[in-house]
């Protein structure tokens, strides 16, 4: 199999060859990048590609390393114990899997993508490291052991709030998902948007990328601020020539909440607008 | 195979193991890549590389390494065109004065092209050839003060040899200065969580187990909240000098208040003596004489000081050493006394690191401090908190 853009997502040669390396290799494969890459819509794309299913596992703060591995309801067989349920008597019936149990037991290898790995608690990662290396972990409740009869696609995706251990990172190959420049963000918007006219997505972009150069900003815009904007453009029916229009007025772009989530970048682009055109 | 590579990256400070190099050679036997420089270059990175900011130093170590593996072809690599737009748009008006020592940028370009099509080949060092880390007005990483940069922009040549020439993950290199999210994330890492005050959280597990034991008859148990048991100290030089780093210093304040719940904060000139104040203004009311500071925070606080250190050597050493009023005891003296009373102490510096030897009263400071000085940058940061939690 080699995993390659088609028509629902774009992939550059460099992060097909990361997704095809791990996938021969049966690595994990950490994904970093500017939020709004399509980190997250990587794992989905792979999953289609391959013609398995997906197993999204979404890290919170509160998220334990044993939760994807199975969870015992010991409050559920304390209740069941005390109306006399004869379930109560097979431990069994109160463990529950979790995704990686499910990913490593499923017929068909899926792909799990671990989200957000960034967000759990700081020992997260090391409590995993056994159990992405060997694909097994044991179940203390019942003494057995669940092992993966086909190693399952990992995906695990980061945004750099916290450093990951060696020992993890060791484990894992890595990739950092760059910007795409004007030719891969035609790509994709066309993938996204087919139909949008040709010169509206010309003035779009360069609005856009005029944005994405202003050193101060706090938050650029990215990829999927980019095609909500369009979404925004398509609705509202913004013709090219308005949008032209106010980038040489010197105002801001229509609907430009789409693209500015931060009340002082806002203003600084407001003001950054206003003094070239005074100076015009 | 690719042993002198490994060690060349290893050299270049990027940390591979010896599993990551098996997982390359893995990697190249199932014919991954194949007879492809770049798609090597893009393979190793995958496999060795785990973090964005070592992406450049790689770079550094792959253009060593294939250095003369694949020459470098100036002459079809650049387009006539496409030299002029890039290299105005990046001149500053004292650029355009000194152009003129070369007889300005007309004649910069043309001598340009006329030693393009001289020179034969790759060539490094030397001051008359394109190439790199040369003193000639052309080429790379070289020191001509009114030189063309070739090599670090990119091209619409797609070579191998250009890709980690261009250096794109520069800016990611994480001696870069720092934002208010990194500082606080890098602050993260000096939270302790301890279970402090009242019980009153249910301990679920706890209940769990002592209801079982007691055949389900329930018995609720409580434990105590998780907090953050750090304390800080903070100690902020301003006015004078410091005015250069303001900005810097109103950023590390505010990821220090939004992390840390037990924080202190007061505020120096140049140097610590008998009085410190509550407020940047530095006004009579708000001092605090600095042997009650001594006497009311204890041994478990964590002193952090954050100035230039940049001053008159006499204000350290000697008694009436101070700018503003005289002091019966040396500032060195004082220094000495907080950093007993606080063992675990750093010392921010928001000077850049390559300065410091220039200033006598910095090296005096780190003395004093027993080489705790560390630069107000990512890196610098990461390095103090790893001293702060050092035990003592």
């Amino acid at each position: 199999m080699r995993f390659q853009s088609n028509d629902s997502y774009i992939v550059t040669p460099e992060l097909a060859l990361a997704v095809n390396a791990a996938v021969t290799l049966q690595k994990p494969l950490l994904i970093k990048g500017e939020p709004g890459t399509g980190k997250t819509e990587l794992a989905k794309a792979l999953a289609v590609a391959l013609d398995t299913d997906l197993l999204q596992w979404h890290i919170k703060s509160t998220t334990k390393a044993q939760q994807g591995l199975y969870e015992y309801d010991a409050v559920s067989r304390l209740r069941d114990s005390q109306l006399g349920d004869a379930r109560v008597h097979d431990i069994a019936n109160y463990i529950k899997p979790g995704k990686l149990w499910q990913a490593f037991t499923a017929a068909k290898p899926p792909v799990l993508l671990i989200d957000e790995i960034d967000k759990a608690d700081i020992e997260f990662p090391n409590d995993l490291l056994h159990e992405l290396d060997q694909m097994a972990f044991d179940v203390y409740e019942t003494g057995q052991t669940v092992r993966a009869l086909q190693r399952p696609v990992v995906i695990i995706t980061s945004n750099n709030e916290k450093e990951l251990p060696d020992a993890f990172l060791r484990r894992c190959f890595f990739h950092y998902i760059r910007f795409p420049d004007a030719d891969a963000l035609e790509r994709i918007v066309d993938v996204h948007l087919p139909g949008l006219s040709k010169q509206l997505l010309s003035e779009a972009l360069q609005s856009f990328f005029g944005l994405r150069e202003l050193p101060a900003l706090k938050k650029k815009p990215s990829t999927s601020e980019l095609i909500d904007w369009l979404r925004l453009l398509l609705a509202e029916q913004v013709t090219p020539e308005q949008l032209k229009q106010s980038r040489e007025t010197g105002g801001l772009m229509p609907l430009f909440g789409a693209l500015l989530k931060n009340e002082q970048d806002v203003a600084l682009v407001e003001k950054l607008l206003f003094m070239a055109k005074r100076a015009r | 195979m690719f042993s002198g590579f490994f060690l060349t990256v290893r050299r270049h400070g990027v940390k591979v193991s010896i599993t990551e190099y098996l997982d390359l050679l893995r990697a190249v036997q199932q014919q991954l890549v194949f007879a492809d420089l770049e798609q090597f270059y893009q393979l190793a990175r995958l496999c060795w590389v785990k973090n964005e900011t070592d992406y450049d130093k790689f770079d550094r170590a792959c253009s060593e390494y294939f250095d003369g593996v694949e020459q470098l072809d100036l002459i079809s690599a650049i387009p006539d065109d496409w030299l002029t737009p890039g290299l105005l748009r990046q001149l500053s008006e004292e650029d355009k004065a000194a152009l003129q020592s070369l007889g300005g940028l007309e004649a910069l370009l043309k001598a340009f092209r006329e030693r393009l099509a001289e020179q034969q080949g790759r060539h490094a060092g030397g001051n008359k050839w394109i190439g790199t880390g040369g003193s000639s007005p052309f080429g790379a990483y070289g020191f001509h003060p009114e030189g063309i940069r070739v090599g670090q922009q990119g091209s619409g040549a797609r070579r191998a040899v250009k890709v980690w020439d261009e250096r794109q993950f520069q800016s990611l290199s994480s001696d870069e200065v720092l934002n208010n999210r990194s500082l606080q994330l890098a602050l993260r890492q000096l939270r302790r969580f301890a279970r402090s005050g009242a019980q009153s959280e249910l301990d679920l597990n706890d209940t769990i187990s002592a209801t079982s034991k007691q055949a389900g008859l329930l018995d609720l148990r409580y434990q105590r909240e998780r907090h953050n048991a750090v304390k800080l100290l903070l100690l902020f030089d301003i006015g004078g000098s410091m005015d250069d780093y303001i900005h810097e210093c109103r950023q590390l304040f505010n990821a220090v208040r939004a992390e840390f719940k037990h924080l202190e904060f007061f505020y120096f000139h140049n140097c610590v003596y008998e009085t410190l104040w509550r407020d940047e203004k530095r006004r009579p009311q708000d001092a605090v004489s600095t042997t009650q500071l001594l006497h009311t925070y204890g041994h478990d606080y964590k002193l952090i000081f954050v100035g230039d250190a940049t001053m008159g050597p006499y204000e350290i050493s000697y008694p009436g050493g101070s700018v503003e009023h005289f002091n019966s005891e040396a500032g060195e003296v004082w220094l000495q006394r907080l950093l007993a009373q606080f063992p675990q102490a750093v010392w921010l510096n928001p000077q850049p690191e390559d300065w410091w030897s220039h200033y006598a009263s910095i090296g005096q400071i780190n003395k004093i401090c027993s080489g705790r000085m560390f630069g107000l940058t990512l890196d610098g940061l990461a390095s103090a908190i790893n001293q702060l939690k050092h035990k003592y």
